[in-house]
């Protein structure tokens, strides 16, 4: 069938306007798709890579001094490989010309020989040299968020003495790729850092020669850490273990997972959303651009192809649009996916970047690309086919206009005839026009998307900082301290206000289920650390029970009024049955609180602190921060300035990123329904309008009937979009609930307007397309031909 | 073709097109039907041509019952049996006059090179025009080309002057008179012209969805004599 093949090149040629329309929505699904499923795919497989190559560890323990030889009994306990032991010390730090408080984590590495566990990826510079005690290497996101290379020098106070130290080397660990300070939620690389230092030096400043504080264990393979942890913990307890604990409560780990768990969120159910629109856009144009050429299916009837042979031709056409939608698709898809995961590499300051397609999402792509654009073709060209050649040859039957509902209750006085075609022809084909809105309102509820991100990080910072944590600064002690410690800071010239805090680490137990996290014992009625409900109105903690996070309650699966076992992880390690009285609806972390004085109660200490929340007069901040780092009790600063920053930060990075990108191709899709259905209902009319422009009716005129149908769907389309779009939001606020964020649905007037507009520019720019087209109706020919 | 009836439902209006048609066509003659428009002429030709199935009565192409035949059959019998010319040449305006007749010939048995098809409606100076380069008369001795190419039995034309002025017209006549005259094709050709009754052997009478009379004519005219 050669003439038929040159038919279908000659055709594409001639539509290669709306080809390309379709094509570039569907570039938009198929793109989106794999960008995401192999920028996932590939973090996923370098993480993996990274730790194997890095030997990091899988289980970890910190306690307060054990002797080395312990060594030899936790090697025996079944299923240990590797074990390392380390000295870990909190140090605070001064970066020069960096005035803000900067706190640090000190880890030994063997002074011999390279770790055997969590080994260091060297960046720049040099490794240690055996037993110097002022040199250091430093993790690469502090030295980028400070610019420090190899050569530089930082101030350490060590165990009390100051102490300048010289940075050798620019590393990377797997232990640290997300390093957050003690008590803050999120990893902010300015404030805080990790330093590594040679073990024989950092164990005499801390008087830890032949013992350690810190270790982390490799199991063998197919082993079950619980049991390796729990012969741990018997162990250790004797010399102060506060609890052994698997890869996956790791910190970092937990970050990260928590992290790449959000983009798998957005890398999947996202892109499925937008190629099920994009799918469902190409049946719905294709279906009608097989539908325009329905005559010419009834000629290749008449003179005796089959309906099959027509459906292949149709097939073929169709294939052609859909691969190059397609090719185009996957192209894009690689070149965004390189590019994202190159960033997301940055990001995560991973070593090198795997990259990694997966056929599978190439073929899941094109599976639906194709099913999409074949049922469609296939359903018009069967509609078509259906028809004895005779009838199809002849114009679709303009049978069935009826007076719409207005002129039904008599109103049409008050609209023209123009107007009564456009109501008429919308009424006539309510599946058509039903589906032009729906796409239109897809487009419009994936733009929502992208701001309602922006709105709802806003609205937590508003209610995080501003509302529930009032605190300037929040200073963590070395030790729980007497309350007394207290007014040695309420004391400082330029603190306004302070608040002692008792936090405690805890596993929580409820039926089978448990968590670690810590227990915060705050004063009651708090003016600085307030506990919220869902309607951000004040929760009080009662003095015999425990209030949590709706979402901790949820992982423990525990109501108001059951009892919850409390496994203290510090001091003499009680286990203690508190009742949990409410919760509490944060968006960030889970924490769970009970008062101070019952906390204190319970863990039989006397009135003791070991933090502080404190307001500060802002332009004696800097002094403050003097003043606090000369004192040895305190061992971290937390500003609340620089944890907006570095929450914001983290935000920014990672799913806003993905956001944006979205409601780009939001926008895109947008145009590509609008301007599709509104090219496909002119050359459906165009004979109509013609005879009309005939008759006398303007330019102008004409335009109205035609344009005023798309206009009125645009319209229509804007409520289900606003809609669709909550309904999207709403399902991402709950595909993204982990145990770090809880992000709000909170939809701002500005997110529903942009989007609103997203699509009324669509909508004017397809109407100033068709505007011209319009011009080139043929006048004569409408004469010339029949009907 | 027996008692043939046929029922249009036009959205919420019924349209009885033909009321009990019976004519018989003979190898190798011209007939033509002529009618007033609304008669059921075109109805008729449709049916014959395998295009549309009747609402009662009886169809027979040689021995073969058309009127229960399901769609292959009747795809077949328009493949290989019956050639048809429009009255708005329907051409495939993609495609060139040459593709436009090899979209034809290449799905049949025996047909003449596309290029034979169009020397004998004498456009072989124009094989490589696309319909919108052709004159309308141009277009429908395309039309005939490609109706004659596949050497079909029967030959059926609606109202193929129809769209042309009456100098075209006789152009196109010619053309379909010698496929009639040189390959002994069945022709049958609607009009609502009478002048064009002339060059039939036999002229079928419609009116109303009857054949109203038939009239043999003992000399036919050739399509030079006519006129309109």
């Amino acid at each position: 069938m050669r003439a038929l093949n040159r038919k279908l090149w000659r055709d594409l040629w001639d539509m290669r306007g709306m080809v390309l329309a379709i094509a570039l929505v569907q570039v938009g699904g198929v793109a989106t798709f794999v960008m995401s499923l192999s920028t996932y795919d590939s973090l996923l497989l370098t993480r993996d890579r990274y730790y194997r190559e890095q030997r990091f560890a899988e289980v970890f323990a910190s306690l307060k001094r054990a002797p080395e030889n312990l060594i030899g009994r936790i090697q025996t306990i079944p299923g240990v490989d590797q074990v390392q032991t380390r000295v870990v010390a909190a140090v605070r730090l001064e970066v020069p010309g960096f005035s803000d408080p900067v706190t640090g984590t000190l880890v030994s590495v063997p002074d011999t020989h390279p770790p055997r566990l969590n080994t260091l990826y060297l960046r720049q510079g040099r490794t240690l040299d055996a037993g110097r005690d002022d040199e250091v290497m430093i993790d690469e996101s502090f030295a980028t968020a400070h610019g420090l290379q190899p050569g530089d020098r930082l101030t350490a106070t060590i165990n009390g003495r100051r102490k300048a130290l010289t940075i050798t080397g620019i590393v990377l660990s797997p232990e640290y790729i997300y390093s957050i300070a003690p008590g803050a939620v999120f990893p902010d690389f300015e404030h805080y850092g990790i330093l590594w230092m040679a073990r024989k030096p950092l164990a005499t400043a801390y008087d830890m020669d032949g013992a350690f504080n810190d270790i982390a264990l490799s199991l063998e393979r197919g082993t079950n850490a619980e049991s390796v942890i729990e012969a741990l913990d018997r162990l250790l307890t004797r010399y102060g273990g506060g609890g052994a604990y698997a890869r996956e409560d790791q910190l970092s780990h937990r970050f990260l997972t928590e992290e790449l768990h959000g983009l798998q969120t957005m890398a999947t159910v996202f892109p499925v959303i937008f190629l099920g629109v994009a799918a469902f856009l190409l049946n719905v144009v294709i279906g009608r651009l097989v539908a325009t050429q329905r005559e010419q299916i009834a000629i290749l009837k008449a003179f005796g192809y089959s309906n099959l042979d027509v459906g292949r031709h149709y097939a073929a056409l169709v294939l052609m649009i859909v691969c190059l939608g397609l090719a185009g698709g996957i192209g894009t898809g690689i070149w965004l996916g390189r590019g994202l995961s190159a960033v997301y590499m940055q990001f995560y300051h991973f070593p090198f970047l795997h990259y990694r397609l997966d056929p599978v999402v190439i073929g899941l792509a094109a599976l639906v690309s194709v099913l999409a654009g074949l049922t469609g073709t296939l359903h018009a060209v069967g509609k078509a086919a259906r028809l004895p050649p005779a009838e199809a040859m002849r114009p679709d039957t303009p049978t069935a206009y009826r007076p719409t509902l207005i002129e039904r209750l008599g109103l049409q006085r008050l609209f023209s005839q123009p107007t009564r075609m456009i109501a008429r022809h919308i009424e006539r084909r309510p599946v058509k026009s039903l589906l032009t809105v729906a796409g239109m309102a897809s487009a419009c509820g994936i733009i929502m998307v992208a701001n309602f991100q922006k709105d709802a990080v806003r609205h937590m910072i508003d209610v995080q900082y501003t509302m529930s944590q009032r605190q300037d600064l929040s200073v963590t002690f070395t030790e729980p301290s007497s309350y007394k410690a207290l007014y040695s800071l309420a004391g400082l010239p330029g603190v306004e206000y302070a608040e002692g805090v008792r936090t405690v680490p805890v596993r929580l137990r409820f039926e089978h289920r448990s968590y670690r996290t810590s227990l915060q014992g705050l004063a009651p009625g708090s003016k600085l650390r307030r506990v919220l409900d869902a309607n951000l109105r004040r929760v009080d903690i009662p003095p015999d029970g425990i209030v949590m996070t709706d979402y901790l309650a949820e992982l423990l699966g525990i109501s108001p009024g059951e009892v919850l076992t409390v496994e203290v992880l510090e001091g003499r390690r009680p286990v203690l049955k508190i009742p949990v009285t409410g919760t509490t609806s944060e968006y960030l972390g889970v924490s769970a609180y009970l008062q101070r004085g019952t906390l204190n109660r319970l863990m039989q200490e006397g009135d003791a602190i070991n933090g502080a929340y404190l307001t500060v007069d802002p332009p004696l901040r800097d002094q403050v921060y003097r003043e606090l780092d000369e004192m040895p009790r305190v061992a971290g600063i937390l500003v609340r300035d620089s944890a907006i920053r570095s929450f914001y930060r983290t935000m920014e990075e990672t799913i806003l990123f993905f956001s944006f990108v979205f409601a780009l191709l939001g926008g895109f899709i947008a145009f590509g329904v609008v301007y599709n259905s509104a090219r496909i209902a002119l050359s459906e009319r165009d004979r109509e309008l013609a005879s009309l422009r005939v008759l006398g009716f303007t330019h102008p005129e004409v335009a109205y009937i035609l344009l005023g149908e798309l206009g009125i769907a645009t319209l229509l389309a804007l409520p289900p979009g606003f809609l669709f779009g909550r309904l999207l939001c709403g399902y991402l606020t709950q595909a993204f609930r982990s145990d770090l964020y809880r992000i709000p649905l909170i939809l701002e007037p500005g997110t529903y307007a942009f989007a609103a507009a997203v699509v009324l520019a669509s909508a004017t720019v397809s109407a100033l397309m068709l505007w011209r087209k319009l011009h080139k109706l043929d006048l004569i020919g409408v004469l010339k031909t029949r009907e | 073709m027996l008692g043939l009836t046929k029922i249009y439902t036009m959205g919420e209006v019924e349209v009885q097109a033909l009321r009990g048609v019976d004519l018989e066509l003979y190898g190798g003659e011209l007939v033509v039907l002529l009618g007033p428009s609304g008669s059921g002429k075109s109805t008729l030709l449709n049916i014959l041509g395998g295009l549309d199935t009747a609402t009662g009565g009886e169809v027979y192409y040689r021995d073969r019952d058309l009127t229960h035949a399901d769609e292959n059959t009747l795809t077949d019998y328009r493949r290989h049996h019956v050639g048809f010319v429009f009255q708005f040449y329907n051409l495939i305006p993609s495609l060139t006059a040459r593709e436009n007749v090899a979209v034809v010939t290449e799905i049949v048995r025996n047909p003449m090179t596309p290029e034979d098809a169009l020397a004998l409606v004498n456009l072989q100076e124009r094989m490589d025009h696309f319909p919108a380069q052709l004159s309308g008369g141009e277009q429908q001795r395309v039309a005939i080309a490609r109706a004659i190419a596949k050497n079909p039995a029967v030959l059926l034309c609606d109202e193929p002057t129809g769209a042309l002025d009456s100098e075209t017209g006789i152009v196109v006549l010619e053309a379909l008179e010698r496929a009639n005259r040189e390959l002994g094709t069945t022709t049958a050709l609607i009009t609502h012209n009478a002048g064009i009754a002339d060059m039939a052997d036999r002229v079928v009478h419609i009116t109303n969805g009857h054949i109203g009379s038939i009239q043999r004519n003992t000399q036919r005219k050739s399509a030079r004599e006519l006129s309109w």
